[in-house]
């Protein structure tokens, strides 16, 4: 009697498969078998692989397909190759991911208008870009988890990249702000009396380290992916 | 069925009650039936400026508390029949009057009246909530200076979420001559900024405080420049539709013509 399955597949296909790369070590791991089976072969072929004492550590970059880790699984994963040290794991890669995740992403990439004025007192926190339609009256105060736009005058407080996304900017009709906040950066206005600036952006200059308002046009060589979807898919 | 409007501004000392105090004044002097609330729980002031003072017997703290009826606290005022007050109470403090309470009181009011004025107390707290519970519109008021106008700013943001219609401006205590040379902000800068509709504009009036002191309130004199900014008001929530005065002083004939001559006037 034949059974079908799990022997036969094994015998047949690999479902670990090693490259060398100028990096180091891909592994392949198949997506279609059981977790089980996996860790299984990748036990042996890691065993039969593993760099010497004397050699150096071999960084290995693992990818899984359309094969969904949990914390759980990935620790095992990890544990497998990282035994003796001889492994250092750079980068588990999949092609996909959990519903939650993918709509945080939407989230956090979208861009959503809002037609308000933010007076004095009020406070508006977004995930995503912020596109307001309407002024920030002093002691107002506009959040974001990436850039801010504001369609009007800029009086009060403005924050982008609140998670601490340092390349996120502030753009405005008009400033005049009391304070601008880019990530973990703050700048303020200056003691005396100064008039505002038309169509300018404040954004974190890296060579002053620190934040410097400069006319929109710079935005378009200084930041270039401006939408936070693709800076999302190119840092993770 | 009447109207409550709510006279507010966040800050103290811009003018709430005599704004109060003057609009329901002009009201009635265009024979319409006004009612004006004091909310100012503990520091009741609109009876002095309306010289009611000696009249009062219950308080708005009494009829919530169901200590007498509503129309015992009422006081009718001693130039127009068609003009009442109910007092603040000045022993109790804020949260003796809930919102529920303003809602009972002004419910019942808006049968009987035209118009019901409510004197909010300075301030975010329980005494604004309470004054504006009831209201159906909202009038606010500033003056020509930031952390006044910053302070209507944060209420008007307060007014947002309540079911109040959007409210109107006004500005008050203006001094000409400050705002011409840009001491002072400008209407336009303040209403730039508030972006909300202006309903009038007050000059810096002296006569203002001497009738205050006097329990007249200016709206019953005829020439005086504040007196006629309060009527003007008083038209434009009747819905007249009124020019702004203009903050010029108007000088006599005889200085126009000494001033052609090169004199001094």
């Amino acid at each position: 009697m034949v059974i079908w399955g799990e022997k036969e597949v094994l015998d047949n296909q690999q479902l670990v498969t090693i490259k060398g790369t100028r990096d180091g070590l891909t592994f392949f791991i198949d997506d279609s078998c059981s977790f089980d089976h996996a860790v299984h072969e990748l036990h042996d072929k890691i065993k039969n692989s593993r760099p010497k004492e004397d050699e150096p550590v071999i960084s290995v970059k693992v990818k899984l397909g359309n094969r969904y880790l949990t914390k759980e699984t990935e620790g095992r994963l990890m544990e497998l190759f990282t035994e003796e040290n001889r492994f250092k794991v750079d980068k588990i890669e999949t092609d996909v991911i959990r519903k939650k995740d993918a709509i945080q992403w939407k989230e956090e990439s979208e861009i959503k208008a809002i037609n308000q004025i933010v007076r004095s007192g009020q406070v508006l926190e977004i995930t995503g870009d912020l596109l307001l339609i309407g002024d920030v009256n002093p002691g107002g105060k506009v959040a974001a988890t990436g850039n801010v736009y504001i369609m009007g005058s800029l009086y009060g407080i403005a924050h982008a990249g609140t998670d601490g996304d340092r390349k996120a900017f502030i753009a405005a009709s008009y400033m005049k702000p009391s304070q601008l906040r880019v990530a973990d950066y703050i700048s303020r206005a200056p003691d005396y009396e100064s008039d505002g600036v038309y169509m300018e952006c404040g954004l974190i200059d890296e060579e002053q380290d620190k934040i410097v308002i400069d006319r929109l046009q710079v935005l378009s060589h200084k930041r270039e992916e401006i939408s936070g979807f693709e800076r999302r898919m190119q840092y993770g | 069925m009447g109207e409550a409007i709510v006279i507010t501004s966040g800050k103290g000392g811009v003018g709430k009650t005599t704004t109060s105090a003057n609009i329901g004044t002009a009201l009635a002097l265009m024979e319409k039936k006004v009612c004006l609330i004091d909310t100012d729980i503990g520091l009741r002031n609109l009876d002095v400026i309306m010289g009611l003072e000696n009249r009062i017997i219950f308080d708005i703290v009494d009829v919530i508390q169901e200590r007498c009826r509503l129309n015992q606290a009422l006081i009718k005022d001693k130039r127009f029949e068609s003009l009442s007050l109910l007092p603040a109470a000045q022993t109790s403090d804020k949260t003796a009057v809930t919102e529920e309470g303003m809602k009972k009181i002004i419910h019942a009011l808006k049968p009987e009246f035209d118009y019901i004025i409510i004197d909010c107390p300075a301030g975010i707290e329980q005494g604004f909530q309470n004054a504006v519970a009831g209201a159906d519109k909202a009038i606010v008021v500033t003056t020509p200076e930031k952390s006044s106008v910053r302070d209507a700013d944060r209420i008007i943001g307060l007014l947002e979420n309540k079911e109040v219609e959007s409210p109107r401006l006004i500005i008050n205590r203006i001094r000409n001559h400050m705002m011409k040379n840009g001491e002072m902000m400008d209407i336009d800068e303040i209403i730039q900024i508030l972006s909300i509709d202006l309903i009038g504009i007050v000059a810096d009036d002296e006569d203002v405080i001497k009738a205050s002191n006097n329990g007249e309130p200016v709206a019953m004199e005829p020439k005086s420049k504040a007196s006629i900014a309060y009527r003007n008001i008083a038209r434009r929530i009747l819905g007249e539709s009124v020019p702004l005065q203009s903050l010029e002083d108007n000088k006599g004939m005889m200085q126009r013509v000494k001033r052609l001559f090169g004199m001094r006037s």
